[in-house]
């Protein structure tokens, strides 16, 4: 396993992995140690330390499987820790359940509808489950969340008659009943066609500059970096690592792409210049640079010239998230904890 | 938004789930468009009110009220045929059923007596078992948890919405037994079980009397389906267990050997509304059904209450 490298949010204090995390105005949801062992001995989450800062769009990933879906349950209250606490916007859970909740919008694991009601009908009902949403603004509100959504023209149609991306716009729309501090979102683009993607990404941002908090789990990588400002991975229960997700992204180093007719020599020269890892793959030398960083890549490309490797291409190419993720967890990325 | 406010109101309701309803009543009318938004007694019922209506508006539902009103007509009409033969019928059938041809209002009777030990607990059974399964079986339940309807509040609106349904499905049966009664069969004074006789006035008070100890008589089965509808994840599941006792209390019932635990189950008194029909009225029998019905329901409503409010909901 890999080991765990806890990286501290930029507001957070500098406080080792064993301390508490930091739970002042300025996270939104801070857990310490939580733990969730289900009656068959089976431990889905295991000593999660997390903080998000408030105002961050938090990617929250990790393989199926990893727990993710069972720690939004918790932070949600509708799963009792068995051991560790969880606090929403300053608050421990599941205790404040009637004060953080009105405050926060959520889909977890896809969207649930009455099928035999409308798309409008099932607003307004969990609307009115809401004891601080007021009834006399309620069908303006369901209208204007519909409309968010681009569901104004199916809102009278029956829900078991909607597509999934339709019940999933609609789900989302729910969570947008009501100003919100804290967005929760599993996987709030499946289903979705590329276009309807694209609108929820922008929507994302849309919140997240009008200052809601948005935590949001995704198995797409590339959704995470395009939207995320702060991403934290699990793996098998576990915190992998948490941050900003640029520096997630610089933690993994490049690796040192060589294109060249002349693969092998252009092999043996890498090694003897100290690039591990070599791997050849037809006229594609890829190796890992050498670790040390005063040494120049431009004297290795040197070396090739010198020891009249032919050189088509040479450089460096940039460590994605995806790298990131494999490189923390030694494993791809759809294999099941 | 202020954060002063958010840890204002944390301090107001740190006791949780048990304060609820003090934390209700202290929360103000009004609420803040952006910020903490405070909960106001009044609109805590919007649930309840939600709820009513969906059921009600549901195909199930009334389908289900449907075959109940459809019970006095076959009963109405197979007592008219049976009668314009001239033959007087013997006895047996239902209570009170020789005595329709003479009154209409007897039919409301028989109709009630005839319907409650299968078809309107059944109907209870399906609704009651079906209140929390069913949402988490849909997977809205965990979206009516968010929202936050706050388990104590939802389990009791789906108990008072279960217990509505008893009152409409018993009022359903009476009312089209009394239409169907008297467009076949004259109405007017009638005898009690007593023998001495009271005026049609009178007789239509008692009926809908009886109506009323009918619904009553369905508290313990509603409370009991409701347990059971919080054990499991699937409607289907809940919705059959509860029917699936219920006839077997029946069977029970009727097995003289186990005349020692009798008196204790749901459905041991329910025939005894018929005593409302005697002059002056015979209450023991009543008043036992009404006890024994409030004690179903403290025992199962407690049970679905302390599953419910630490369950782990992962559907």
């Amino acid at each position: 396993m890999a080991e765990r490298a806890t990286v501290e949010p930029d507001t957070g204090s500098d406080s080792g992995p064993d301390s508490r995390p930091e739970t002042g105005p300025d996270t939104v949801i801070a857990t310490r140690a939580l733990t969730k062992r289900y009656r068959g001995g089976q431990l889905a989450v295991d000593g999660l330390d997390l903080a998000v800062p408030a105002g961050s769009v938090f990617g929250f990933l990790g393989p199926n499987g990893s727990g993710k879906t069972t720690t939004i349950r918790m932070l949600m209250g509708l799963i009792e820790p068995t051991s560790g606490t969880a606090r929403v916007l300053g608050q421990p859970m599941p205790r404040a359940t009637r004060t953080v909740l009105p405050q926060v919008g959520a889909l977890i694991e896809g969207p649930a509808l009455y099928g035999f009601l409308s798309g409008r009908d099932n607003l307004l009902r969990y609307d009115s489950a809401d004891p601080t949403a007021d009834p006399r603004t309620r069908r303006t509100r369901v209208a204007a969340a519909l409309d968010r959504v681009g569901l104004t023209a199916a809102g009278s149609k029956k829900a078991k008659a909607y597509s999934l991306g339709m019940k999933q716009r609609l789900g989302l729309a729910a969570a947008l009943l009501q100003p919100r501090r804290l967005l929760v979102l599993d996987e709030p683009t499946n289903g979705l066609d590329p276009q309807g993607m694209r609108e929820i990404r922008s929507l994302v941002r849309e919140l997240a500059s009008d200052g809601t908090t948005v935590f949001l789990s995704s198995h797409l990588l590339d959704e995470i970096e395009q939207v995320c400002s702060h991403a934290a991975v699990m793996a098998q229960g576990r915190l992998i690592t948490q941050g900003p997700v640029a520096e997630l992204a610089a933690g993994a180093r490049g690796r040192l792409v060589v294109t060249t007719p002349d693969a092998g020599d252009a092999a043996r020269v890498l090694k003897e210049q100290g690039v591990a890892d070599v791997v050849v793959e037809e006229d594609r030398v890829t190796g890992e640079p050498p670790d040390d960083r005063d040494r120049d890549l431009a004297e290795v490309n040197a070396a090739l010239v010198s020891a009249g490797v032919r050189v088509r291409g040479f450089g460096l190419e940039r460590a994605s998230l995806e790298d990131a993720f494999v490189a923390l967890t030694g494993e791809g990325f759809d294999v099941a904890g | 938004m202020s954060r002063a406010e958010a840890s204002e109101v944390s301090g107001v309701s740190g006791i949780s789930e048990v304060s609820e309803i003090t934390d209700v009543a202290a929360g103000s009318g009004t609420a803040e468009v952006v910020g903490v938004r405070k909960p106001s007694v009044l609109w805590t019922l919007g649930l309840l009110r939600n709820e009513l209506v969906t059921t009600l508006r549901r195909w199930r539902t009334i389908a289900l009220l449907g075959v109940l009103a459809a019970v006095p007509v076959l009963v109405g009409i197979a007592v008219k045929i049976e009668t314009s033969d001239g033959g007087g019928g013997g006895g047996g059938g239902p209570a009170f059923v020789s005595q329709i041809t003479n009154n209409g209002l007897f039919l409301v009777f028989t109709a009630l007596a005839a319907t409650l030990p299968f078809f309107l607990p059944m109907a209870i059974g399906v609704i009651a078992g079906d209140a929390i399964a069913g949402e988490a079986n849909a997977g809205t339940l965990r979206y009516l948890l968010v929202a936050p309807a706050g388990r104590t509040r939802l389990l009791l609106t789906k108990y008072a919405t279960t217990l509505a349904f008893c009152v409409v499905a018993t009022l359903v049966v009476a009312v089209s037994a009394l239409i169907v009664g008297a467009l076949l069969f004259p109405l007017g004074e009638l005898t009690t079980i007593s023998g001495t006789r009271i005026s049609f006035g009178e007789g239509l008070g008692r009926a809908f009397l009886i109506a009323l100890i009918v619904a009553a008589s369905l508290i313990g089965i509603a409370a009991l389906g409701l347990f059971i509808s919080t054990l499991t994840g699937s409607g289907i599941a809940a919705m059959a267990t509860t029917v699936g006792l219920l006839i077997t209390i029946q069977i029970l019932d009727q097995i003289p050997q186990l005349h020692a635990i009798q008196p204790y189950f749901f459905s041991h008194y329910w025939l005894s509304f018929a005593d409302l029909m005697r002059d002056p009225v015979y209450w023991d029998d009543l008043l036992r059904n009404l006890g024994l019905q409030g004690l179903y329901a403290a025992v199962f409503g407690t049970a679905a209450w302390a599953r419910f409010t630490t369950k782990d909901i992962t559907a």
